[in-house]
């Protein structure tokens, strides 16, 4: 458990060389919408302003060398209740990859906690359209522009948005029409 | 359907009990249906090793309509359950359901917001069978101790039951 | 089933034979042309990440096993793997090959019931019999590690349950011999078999480009020519010790792709016989107070192994503030686990990274414009697995 030592050392398959290349494409392009860089456990994150996340990955994605054209994922993490909330509830991460250069990183963006909102990038990735699809099923965050942004995992009638750290985790809906004009059942 | 709407009220049918149920027993068409890991275990079930066809029972059903015995292998969504219940509803009488595994017979390990917790709270279950997964055995079992159900059905009781459910 | 102008819509599933589980699909029929292709998914939602975060580190283990079941060991091994990223763990030599072992047997154990299932969706029925014959060995050796057939947990955060048992290697050699034997009876049925090959050869065709912007990963990337292995990319568990080639298909379609993953079971028949062979001698669990279970043999002679025990199966260890994200090469694709913590004994956040669910939203792509029947053919190339795709 050493916290300091691997501060520095970036692991994951990757050489220092891109690394050091996508930092610096990103601190020369986007040098403010920056907030935070850093490595934890070899991972290498950034934090940016949301509203500049659709164009730095179409800027990474457009950059022919860094060839960063491999969306791995994309997902949410609720801070609610937490000392980290007060820099934004939600934290959107889209996990990227360059394949030639076996290389990985994560991009993070925080929401506020009330009409969470970001631009979506499926008109980037086709792989997106499922992923954006499920944090908005599950955490209710808005992708404006996405074609279809519908439930994907949940039934139709559940409300709410499961993964949220406010919905309860055995909660259960009235459900099922059939049994709606029965009389409830008595305890005895 | 079936052969109990055709008879009388009044008359005492043991020797008709036994050679119905005897047939019954020995025909059992499951419906090849399944949910989640459970149903991995059920097609080893189904599958060379274990070789259910020993029992008569290799003809899985993929058509509800010919189907008599629904074997509910794994969880049950939200989302899932009236789907499994217009399944249940499709099969013609007389019909049995074997729940496999925890997460349908009380929701196993995910007490939460996306599974049903059990499905006999939207069909009737004869035959619970423990396990997560049933190992393939166990599952046997279960259907052997559903044989032994049906044995002691009586045609009048099976025609009361089902007057019973369709009100 | 409703009809339009000139198309006719038929809905497919939740209960068909050939969907593998439960997944739906909504098709736009042309005559037999699939003109628009929907799947719905979400019909086996567990909320398997919800129940996670409500757990200890620990006690998350066995939600992972129902993920992708039938691969439940690659599962324990992203997650242990995950874990052990953000507590620092560093576990000993003789787990990392034990767990490159058993994640090859998972391997194998995936591929053959995609191999039988695909084949059984063509129509050789037969085949179906042969692969699960032998997947019986595999479940025989998780049982004789982890005492039940599928959903072991065997692999635990900081090493394994219990000792590896005492007949292991033989078990394992002679389940490689056993399956190296019998490829050649599943090339024999299928790979020359005219119906097979007209039914997949063409079929359910992504270039490398689409592919790519697709996020897909394992075979179905693999299978269109870019030679994408985290084993290789991205070593996890030791696997730069071991000597074994990644597969690569051509043309993408689902005959390449069967031919692609007939070679991974092969491969990792090699990467077996390789950890069996070399498998170090060493403790199965690491040694790190407090966050790592002691050996259940200390536990009942030491008091402090004991004390140990008793405080992380009662309130866990409390992990870090901050992400991780661990990838491994499941059969299906690339799983990863991206796991946060907050401080807290409890994980704030398990995001699993599932391949089966990225890889069938390119279902679409690859049958519109096909016939209905290349549908059934396109499902099962994908090889999902609707525990994993719904979770």
């Amino acid at each position: 458990m050493t916290e300091t030592n691997d501060q520095h050392i970036v692991n994951s398959g990757t050489s220092l060389d891109i690394d050091a290349r996508i930092r610096q494409f990103l601190i020369e392009q986007f040098g403010d919408a920056i907030l935070k860089d850093e490595v934890f456990r070899g991972d290498r994150q950034y934090t940016v302003k949301a509203e500049k996340l659709y164009s730095i990955c179409r800027a990474l994605q457009d950059n022919d060398s860094l060839d960063v054209r491999w969306l791995a994922d994309i997902t949410c993490v609720d801070w609610l209740g937490h000392p980290e909330e007060e820099h934004g509830r939600f934290e959107v991460v889209y996990n990227l990859c360059s394949l030639s250069h076996k290389y990985r990183f994560f991009l993070m963006a925080r929401l506020p906690g009330d009409n969470p909102r970001i631009q979506s990038v499926v008109d980037l990735w086709h792989g997106a359209n499922w992923l954006e699809r499920e944090v908005w099923d599950l955490f209710g965050i808005r992708f404006e522009g996405h074609p279809e942004l519908t439930k994907i995992l949940t039934p139709d009638e559940l409300e709410g948005h499961p993964l949220r750290k406010d919905f309860p985790l055995t909660y259960e809906q009235p459900k099922f029409s059939w049994n709606l004009n029965e009389p409830p059942e008595i305890v005895k | 359907m079936g052969l109990e709407e055709k008879i009388p009220d009044s008359i005492i049918l043991t020797s008709l009990d036994k050679m119905v149920n005897w047939a019954r027993k020995r025909s059992m068409w499951p419906l090849g249906f399944g949910l989640a890991c459970c149903a991995i275990e059920m097609i080893s079930t189904f599958a060379s090793h274990f070789d259910l066809a020993r029992y008569g029972m290799e003809v899985m059903r993929p058509s509800p309509r010919q189907a008599d015995l629904m074997i509910v292998a794994g969880r049950v969504s939200v989302k899932m359950a009236p789907v499994v219940k217009t399944l249940y509803e499709q099969m013609p009488n007389p019909k049995w359901v074997i729940s496999m595994g925890a997460c349908a017979s009380c929701g196993g390990v995910f007490n939460n917001y996306a599974i049903v917790q059990g499905v006999d709270r939207i069909i009737p279950v004869d035959i619970y069978v423990p396990g997560c997964p049933p190992r393939p055995e166990q599952l046997m079992d279960g259907i052997l101790r559903l044989y032994e159900k049906v044995e002691k059905e009586s045609v009048k009781d099976v025609r009361d039951e089902w007057g019973r459910r369709a009100v | 089933m409703a009809t339009g102008e000139k198309t006719i819509t038929i809905n497919m599933g939740p209960q068909h034979p050939s969907t593998h589980g439960v997944l739906r699909v909504i098709v736009e029929l042309d005559g037999e042309t699939v003109v628009r292709a929907r799947p719905v998914i979400g019909y086996l939602h567990t909320g398997i990440e919800k129940t996670m975060e409500s757990k200890l580190y620990y006690k998350a283990l066995p939600c992972t096993d129902r993920m992708d079941y039938l691969a439940p060991m690659s599962n324990n091994l992203g997650y242990c793997l995950a874990v052990e990223k953000l507590m620092g763990i560093e576990v000993p030599e003789k787990v990392k090959w034990a767990r490159v072992c058993l994640a090859e047997l998972t391997r194998i154990n995936s591929h053959l019931v995609w191999l039988g299932t695909h084949a059984l969706d063509l129509g050789a029925m037969s085949m179906l019999l042969y692969t699960f014959r032998e997947r019986e060995l595999i479940l025989d050796i998780y049982e004789a590690c982890g005492g039940q057939r599928m959903m072991t947990s065997y692999i635990r955060i900081g090493g394994l349950a219990h000792e590896l048992p005492g007949d292991f290697d033989v078990r394992v050699r002679k389940m490689v011999d056993t399956i190296s034997e019998r490829m050649k009876d599943y090339e024999g049925l299928l790979t020359n078999n005219e119906i097979f090959i007209s039914r997949t050869k063409g079929v359910a065709v992504i270039s490398a480009e689409d592919a790519i912007n697709w996020s897909l990963s394992g075979p179905m990337l693999r299978g269109s020519g870019i030679a994408r292995d985290l084993r290789k990319d991205a070593p996890y568990s030791g696997y730069e010790n071991f000597d074994f080639k990644v597969a690569l298909g051509k043309k993408g379609d689902a005959y390449d792709r069967y031919l692609l993953r007939l070679e991974e079971i092969r491969q990792s028949l090699r990467i077996c016989r390789q950890a069996i062979d070399g498998m170090p001698e060493g403790p199965y669990r690491a040694h790190v107070p407090g966050v790592v279970l002691p050996p259940k043999e200390d536990v009942l002679y030491k008091m402090e192994s004991m004390i140990f025990h008793f405080k992380i199966i009662t309130e866990g260890f409390s992990a870090p503030v901050g992400s991780v994200y661990q990838g491994i090469e499941s059969p299906k694709g690339e799983l990863g686990f991206y796991i946060t913590g907050d401080g807290t004994n409890h994980p704030r956040r398990i995001r699993v990274r599932p391949p089966s669910f990225v890889n069938l939203a390119c279902l679409p792509k690859l049958c519109e414009g096909r016939l209905f029947s290349d549908v059934v053919c396109a499902i099962g190339s994908i090889d999902i697995v609707l525990g994993e795709v719904d979770r």
